[in-house]
């Protein structure tokens, strides 16, 4: 099971090792990241296995948008499942 | 791998384009808890909808937290209670209708469906007897919603019972007058209803459905317009084309969502209804798309066209993407729950009647269309009798839901609030067609060879 995060928000330095701390610390396994800067915006886009969490899903979305709350961010975290039936046959 | 466009494109349709889930709802068949005595019946209906449903919005909020996307309803759908409730008394129909309030009130859905009664060829005593208290049920309770299909393109039209909705439709408004005429909000008169609806207040669960079910209603009016905005000036193919490839996408989130609800509510999975449902919120209007399309405002001539092509192509998109599709599939037209359609009332762009030439191409019905309070029983019945017509006729579903708001007059408005949003009072024609409908008897079921 495989979980997409999204990070959007200004740039600041130490985004990608926050969410990457959250993520080791409740067991997510992260497989890809893809991430750029445009002027002040940064996107990221990170692939993350699941399938061995820590703590429920909804525990781990709750908690990594909070962590996008408090630094001015806005962080999706949603099943992979959701992106593949949309856009493959 | 996931692509970043794709990722981005979902998150955008959710956030910035209002795409959500518009409904689960759990269809409960009421059969096995039949029973001679009323108090018995409700207490069995109560054990049965609470226990089959227990966990219908937890699940629902899971789901929602699992793939990001909003699930804005979730609802139980049941048996028609006009077969369910038999030899009751009316008293007994308020009780059990008290009952559905209850176990809906427990449950923390947001509506209940099936108060129903199906009479297209003929009516039974206890569906008389529940459609006589239909004012009252809807007065009393809050979640509890109301169908009555008076017609089939088998069957032909009821106009007996079609006689009947008018004042019903009456007196449910001046019970509930000091609320906008709300009850009326909650029911709706049908042609061929389908019989896994998902919508409200149009939703039961059919006699040919399993014990228990889950239907799906998508929504994305907002989505579908932005595709044909940033298709520029193409030309209609090629719209059709963009059209559908959006509701392709917006189905499959729906067909996802049924399949995970249906597994873990261990319940089969019924349908997926198709259907481009609106909200008054901005950016969520099907007027809007129309309007995308090409159109100065939403009821100008070409509207019809419009319509009958964005409704194809939703459908020819939607199809692909669900294993099964059902319910009203289309795009709906309600007056007051898009803010592009009361946009092009108030502009005098829309009328009565292009909105019931609208529906012939179209799901579902003359929709949520508020109309003076002093409209004559006769001539409601007559507009019902007109909209069932092109249902039947045309071999689909039509419908209609008007509110008669107890003391206004055209020009005036009234506010439901929420989903149900706000409504211009429409200017209607009253001449009489009460000899016409008084007549009574049936309209023959239309021949189905010789069309034209």
């Amino acid at each position: 099971m495989k979980a997409v995060i999204t990070v959007t928000g200004k740039d600041t330095v130490g985004i990608i090792a926050e969410v990457a701390t959250l993520c080791a610390k409740h067991d997510a396994n992260i497989l890809d990241i893809t991430q750029s800067v445009l002027g002040e915006y940064f996107a990221m886009i990170m692939l993350a296995d699941i399938s061995k969490l820590g703590i429920e899903f909804s525990a781990f979305v709750d908690t990594l948008s909070a962590l996008g709350e408090s630094k001015g961010l806005v962080i999706h975290t949603m099943h992979e499942d959701i992106f593949n039936t949309m856009h493959h046959i | 791998m996931i692509n970043t466009q794709d990722v981005l494109e979902t998150i955008g349709m959710i956030r910035e384009e209002n795409l959500d889930i518009r409904t689960i709802t759990m269809g409960i068949s009421l059969w096995d808890c039949v029973s001679e005595d009323t108090d018995r019946l409700c207490q069995k209906i109560y054990d049965k909808i609470t226990a089959k449903a227990e966990k219908l919005v937890k699940t629902g909020e899971e789901i929602e937290k699992m793939y990001g996307i909003p699930i804005v309803n979730k609802r139980v759908s049941v048996t028609p209670i006009s077969l369910i409730g038999g030899n009751t008394t009316p008293e007994g129909y308020i009780k059990i209708a008290h009952t559905l309030q209850r176990a809906a009130d427990n449950l923390g859905i947001n509506f209940i469906g099936g108060f129903s009664a199906l009479v297209q060829k003929g009516m039974t005593e206890g569906a008389r007897r529940m459609i006589s208290v239909i004012p009252e049920t809807l007065t009393e309770t809050q979640n509890v919603c109301s169908s009555v299909n008076v017609a089939s393109t088998k069957a032909g039209i009821n106009m007996d019972a079609i006689a009947l909705m008018g004042s019903t439709i009456k007196r449910a408004a001046y019970l509930t007058r000091d609320n906008n005429s709300i009850a009326c909000a909650k029911l709706v008169v049908f042609a061929n209803v389908p019989e896994d609806n998902p919508f409200m207040a149009g939703a039961f669960c059919g006699v040919g459905e399993p014990d228990t079910v889950i239907n799906v209603g998508v929504s994305g009016p907002g989505v579908v317009a932005s595709a044909i905005r940033r298709a520029g000036d193409c030309d209609l193919s090629e719209l059709a084309d963009v059209i559908k490839k959006t509701a392709f996408k917006i189905t499959r989130v729906g067909q996802l969502v049924a399949n995970e609800a249906a597994k873990r509510l261990n319940t089969p999975f019924g349908i997926v209804d198709l259907s481009l449902a609106p909200t008054p919120a901005i950016g969520d209007s099907v007027a809007h798309i129309l309007e995308g399309m090409g159109l100065e405002s939403c009821g100008a001539h070409g509207t019809t066209a419009a319509l009958a092509m964005l409704n194809d192509a939703v459908k020819k998109g939607g199809v692909m993407a669900s294993s099964h599709v059902g319910g009203l599939s289309g795009a709906f037209i309600p007056v007051s729950e898009d803010a592009g359609m009361i946009a092009a009332v108030e502009r005098g762009a829309l009328t009565l009647e292009k909105l019931e030439a609208m529906t012939a191409v179209c799901s579902v019905g003359l929709d949520m269309i508020a109309i003076p309070g002093d409209t004559p029983e006769d001539v409601i019945n007559g507009i019902i009798a007109d909209e069932i017509s092109i249902g039947v006729v045309n071999t689909k579903t039509t419908a209609v839901r008007l509110i008669p708001a107890y003391g206004k007059k055209a020009g005036d408005s009234v506010e439901f609030g929420g989903l149900l949003g706000y409504a211009p009072i429409m200017e209607i024609n009253t001449y009489s067609p009460a000899k016409f409908i008084a007549r009574g008897g049936r309209i023959p079921a239309p021949i189905h060879s010789l069309k034209n």
